[in-house]
């Protein structure tokens, strides 16, 4: 995968972490993911379309998930508060939003955020491309990006074939 | 002061709700998407209209084409994760006064309301 794709997500969630919830986030080396799972048990998952296709994840163990959106709303929530789902979909969708604007001359939409709280969940992919894992480190907890992502023509070339 | 708030995300409209309360702002409307925005905004007449770009139903920058077809002087503002120059420029031509991208802090979302007002109040007596 081309890294100009990935270097956006890290500028991007270190700029949403810092400036939605005051929170540092160290980002690890990227790796390629070789298990179909989610990292963790939180997904907030944005679809990509346009001159790119794909998505993105960002994945959470439970308990992070709950600070973090705790930080963001300013209150005490848990995953079974009726507005955690919401909270966790605004985070990917300023997470991917502020990514896609650093794609330099490619127009890109994104989708309106979904989200998946449950252990062992998979999401399916819609390209061939491989997903890369951006593992994070905040003092909430671990996170990890899952970017599946690649050229429109691509995707189209890789489907022909 | 009357304003309308229009994200998809109850959680951005608590926080803008927040930044609007400290700037002694409480008369919020809030509305999910354009579609539910339309259906409230002849009633409610807002002084000031927040809206996100990406929502179901009826995205924002649909809203405000809408909602300039008949009112061309209440004084909108687009607060976005749509950061692309092209973006701000196709939202500003569709007739909003100011854009915010998300995330923001609650000292700039609070600048640019201020400023809004200010400019759309001297167009207002400059008229």
């Amino acid at each position: 995968m081309d890294p100009q794709y990935i270097k956006p997500f890290i500028a991007s969630i270190q700029n949403v972490f810092s400036t939605m919830m005051q929170l540092p986030v160290t980002v690890q080396a990227p790796k390629i993911k070789d298990n179909p799972s989610t990292t963790y048990d939180v997904s907030g998952i944005i679809g990509l379309s346009g001159d790119v296709v794909g998505s993105v994840v960002l994945s959470f163990p439970k308990d992070t998930a709950e600070r973090i959106v705790s930080l963001l709303t300013g209150s005490q929530m848990t995953a079974d508060s009726p507005d955690f789902a919401d909270a966790i979909g605004e985070i990917v969708n300023m997470v991917s939003g502020g990514a896609k604007a650093s794609f330099a001359g490619k127009k890109v939409s994104i989708s309106c955020p979904s989200v998946v709280v449950g252990p062992g969940h998979k999401v399916a992919k819609q390209t061939d491309a491989p997903t890369i894992v951006i593992p994070c480190a905040t003092d909430c907890g671990e996170v990890a990006i899952e970017v599946t992502i690649q050229a429109a023509d691509a995707a189209v070339t890789a489907k022909a074939a | 002061m009357k304003i309308l708030l229009i994200d998809d995300s109850k959680t951005m409209r608590n926080i803008q709700k927040s930044v609007l309360a400290q700037l002694g702002h409480t008369t919020v409307e809030e509305a999910c998407d354009g579609q539910d925005a339309l259906s409230k905004v002849g009633a409610y007449k807002p002084d000031l209209i927040l809206v996100d770009w990406n929502m179901p139903n009826m995205d924002g920058l649909t809203f405000v084409k809408h909602f300039r077809q008949t009112n061309k002087t209440t004084p909108m503002i687009m607060v976005t994760t749509e950061a692309e120059k092209a973006r701000v420029i196709e939202a500003i031509k569709a007739g909003v006064n100011n854009y915010v991208v998300k995330p923001f802090t609650p000292d700039l979302l609070s600048q640019r309301i201020n400023e809004t007002l200010a400019k759309c109040q001297q167009s207002a007596q400059a008229a």
